[in-house]
Parts: C-alpha cells; structure tokens; sequence
C-alpha cells in the first residue's frame, strides 16, 4: 500500500477495515499465545504421563487466565542494581518485536467478507512487497530486547544468557534466511501473498525438503526453545536473562517467546506448507489448522530432546547448517537453469 | 544420527496419543491404593467387651524408639481388669516404624492405612478417645458394608 494512486484508497472505510484487523489479528496472537501455554503443559504432562493443568475450569480451560491474573498482581520488583533505562525498555523492545511481525502474514486470500466491502480487502495487514525483509528486520531486533535484558540486569548469569542468546540467534538466524533463500527464488518474489499464491500446485516443503528441515532447525534456535533453550538453561543459568525480571515485565519476554514461536511456525506455513491454500475448508480453517500442526511440533519436540552443549550448538550452527543452506541455494539455482 | 532423534519422537508420541499411560492418582477425588503392610497412625483396637484391648503393660511405650507414647493405668474394680486411664501418642514425634504394634501382647496397636495426618490446628498429640475413635469410624464403616441391617439394631 502506498503511492499516489493508492490515494483513494486511504479512505474513512480503509482506514477502519485496517485497524479491525490490526485488533483481530492482535486479539487472536494473544489468545494462541495464552492457550499455547496451556497446550504446552497439557501436551508435555501427557507425554510424560501426567495430566497437566485441570483444576482450574474444565480440563484446565481457564489456566491460561489464572496465570495471566497472578502474572499482572504480582510485585514488580526491579532491584536496586539495575540500570533502570534499559531495564524497562527490554521486555517492551522483546514484545513488539515479536507482535508486529504479524503484520505481513497473510491468513487468507484477499477476501470481501460476503459483499460487506465494496473490493477484497486482502488478510493481511499490510502486503508489505519485502515483508519476509521485514521479519527478519524485526526478529532481529528482538535479539536487542534480549541482551539488554541480560546486560541491564547487572547479573553475571543473566549477563551469559543474554550474550548465548544473542550469539545463538545471530549464527541461526543467518541459517533461517538462507534456507529460505531457495523458496524466495522459485517464488521470484519477497512478498508472502505472492509466495502462497505460488504453492497452489505444489507446496514448497516437496520441491524444497533440505530447506524445509534447515528451516526448523534454525527457527527453534531462533526463538531459544529445547533443544535450543542454552539462553534460559535452568540448571547452569539460573533462567538466564529474565532472572532479575518479574511481574508483567517477566510476562512481556513470555509473551515475546511464545509469540515469536507463532511467527516463525507462521513462517514455516506460509513458506513451505501452502499458506492458506487446501481443499474444501475456507482458507483462514487451514492457515489456522497448519499452524496449530507446527506448534505442535514446537512442543512434541521440547518434550522430547534434551538441550545441546553450547559448543555443539555453535558448532553445529556455523559449520554444519550454514554450509548446508548454501548448498541448498545452489542446487535451487542448478535446477532452475537446467529447467529453463 | 537422525535414526535415534525418529525413534525418540515416535516413544513420545505414542506415549501422547495412548490415555491409559497416566499415572497420576487425582488425590482429593481418587483414593490411592494403599498396600495392606502401610504402616499409617497407630490405632488403638476395641476388645470384644467394648473396652478398650490395651492392658496398659507400657511394653509400647518402652519400645517406642522416638518416646512418643506415653501411657498410664488403672485397674478396672468390677473386672480388676487392667487398662490405660491415659494413653497417648505424639504424632508429631511418632516415625511410624510399628514396633508398639510388634511389641504389644494384645494386639491392641496397630498401624492401619491412615495418612492423611494434616489439621488445622497446631496439635500433635492423639489421646486415648481419638486413637479409639480411629477404630470406631473403621468398624462403623466395616459393619454398614457387610451387614447394614444388623449394625442398627
């Protein structure tokens, strides 16, 4: 959106239609985040043969509630030594970063809401034509929110997690670009829509499986989860760069997490697995049915694995993963010339 | 190396998608199983006559590795039967290692299936009503299973 042409469009109409969805899509984030907690215990109490939460509603149903309530009471304690500045701005910087990545992924197809809207209005909040740019500007600036965390929070362990997690998502994010690189030039575009629209025929996880299975790796490193976790690991860091955090400010990196977690699950499904794209239900059931099978697999996959030495992950970040990216872009290359 | 990560992802998945794997005892709403050797509260046991079986030998009190009992007899005048005029038990100090039970003559202590030892009140020591009562409650409950209509009459 923008240019002169676009002019007429910024009407009284546009600018509602765009700020409902600004809310919805904001809404619905909160929600996944508030009932992914409660997944994740549900989900990891049953593989470990227990139950999970549920004494509180039915099946544990109002959890994600009762912690929210006791999150937002409880003292905010920020101690004496912090540097107060930084201190307050870090979980902030987390949290957006992590939230408005949502503006350029598409969960359907542009749609007119049954002739509510005089033209399709498309669902996304912006079809920003670098937007896979754009979250990769923006998940790199919640590495920010991270260190400074860390740094701010004048603790040696809180110091070490943040500097782990600022070089863990550093080398991975390198990775995450690349093996998407290959989708990127079979799409011959950087905007998402155009990216789903091109997997009608055939999702990119068939013509790009190495991609695909780099592209997980490096995004559960990216946003810090098991077996990637080195930046919270409890045992050796005492929780890492939220251990002087409490209150809502513990809740904004929560938040942050979890949040980051849909996105590149979100990624992942606009990327690899078709996008909105699938037969006979509306498209927005199988964005939505797509993301829950990955965040799923986020959790299966905590559940599961124990955390890698930190070592190991550098090692196997920079010397086994990136080369392997490379290598993917240029087969995709090799392919491409050979077809045309 | 990828075979393992597989291996393990399908253990765990399996382990999900089976409901019976649960081992969790819901407490409050299920009761554990409790072995039939659990060495709960000691309780004192009720004679065929209605009084009490101990005889206040004081063998359980000099058994008793933690001092936790303490007991004190009288002679009955119409039987010159002897019994404890006060008997009790610090459940604060008791280990629950049953030798009063082992020690008695009578059998007239014995560590039942009780363990739910929480009150409200900061008070540790059971005296001789509320050791009997733990029997009469059992034996209350045991005759209304097996014999409804004879326990009222």
């Amino acid at each position: 959106m923008g240019g002169t042409e676009d002019a007429g469009r910024m009407s009284v109409l546009w600018w509602l239609v765009t700020l409902l969805k600004v809310g919805v899509i904001f809404g619905a984030v909160l929600g996944i985040v508030a009932y992914m907690t409660l997944a994740e215990r549900k989900v990891s109490g049953r593989i470990q043969l227990r139950f999970g939460p549920n004494r509180v509603g039915p099946f544990g149903l109002l959890q994600p509630l009762a912690d929210g309530l006791k999150l937002m009471f409880k003292e905010d304690v920020i101690p004496d030594h912090v540097d107060k500045v930084i201190y307050v701005l870090a979980p902030a910087i987390s949290t957006i970063a992590a939230f408005a990545s949502y503006a350029v992924i598409p969960i359907g197809p542009p749609t007119d809401f049954f002739g509510l809207l005089p033209e399709p209005v498309p669902l996304q909040i912006a079809d920003v034509n670098i937007g896979i740019l754009y979250i990769f500007a923006l998940s790199s600036m919640g590495v920010y929110g991270i260190v400074l965390a860390g740094w701010s929070s004048n603790n040696k362990y809180s110091l070490l997690g943040g500097l782990r997690s600022a070089a863990q998502m550093i080398s991975y994010e390198l990775s995450l670009g690349m093996s998407v690189v290959g989708v990127l030039m079979m799409s011959h575009s950087l905007s998402l829509t155009r990216v789903v629209e091109d997997q009608s025929n055939l999702w990119y996880v068939f013509l790009q499986p190495l991609g695909f299975v780099i592209f997980l790796i490096a995004a559960f490193a990216e946003t810090n989860r098991l077996p990637f976790d080195l930046p919270e690991a409890e045992p050796e860091l005492v929780a890492g760069y939220h251990t002087e955090y409490s209150s809502m400010k513990f809740a904004g990196f929560f938040l942050a997490e979890y949040a980051n977690m849909i996105t590149v699950s979100a990624l992942a499904v606009t990327f690899f697995l078709g996008g909105w794209q699938g037969p006979f239900l509306p498209p927005v059931v199988w964005f939505m049915i797509k993301l829950a099978c990955c965040l799923f697999f986020f959790i299966w996959i905590r559940s599961t694995f124990p955390r890698l030495r930190y070592d190991q992950l550098m090692y196997f970040g920079w010397k086994f993963l990136l080369p392997l990216s490379l290598f993917n872009i240029l087969v995709t290359g090799f392919i491409m010339v050979i077809k045309e | 190396m990828i075979i393992p990560l597989i291996k393990g992802l399908l253990l765990t998945i399996k382990r999900f998608l089976n409901p019976y794997t649960c081992v969790t005892v819901q407490y409050p709403d299920e009761r554990p199983k409790i072995a039939t050797r659990f060495r709960g509260l000691p309780e004192l046991q009720i004679g065929k006559d209605g009084m009490d079986q101990c005889i206040a030998c004081g063998l359980c009190a000099k058994v008793c590795p933690s001092n936790c009992i303490y007991v004190e007899g009288t002679t009955d005048k119409k039987t010159q039967r002897r019994y404890p005029k006060i008997y009790e038990l610090d459940a604060f100090r008791c280990i629950f290692c049953g030798f009063c039970q082992e020690a008695c003559p009578v059998r007239a202590i014995i560590l039942r299936d009780t363990f739910e030892l929480a009150t409200y009140e900061n008070r540790g020591i059971f005296d001789k009503e509320m050791l009997l009562d733990l029997t009469r409650k059992r034996n209350i409950q045991y005759t209304r299973k097996l014999e409804p209509k004879k326990a009222k009459d």
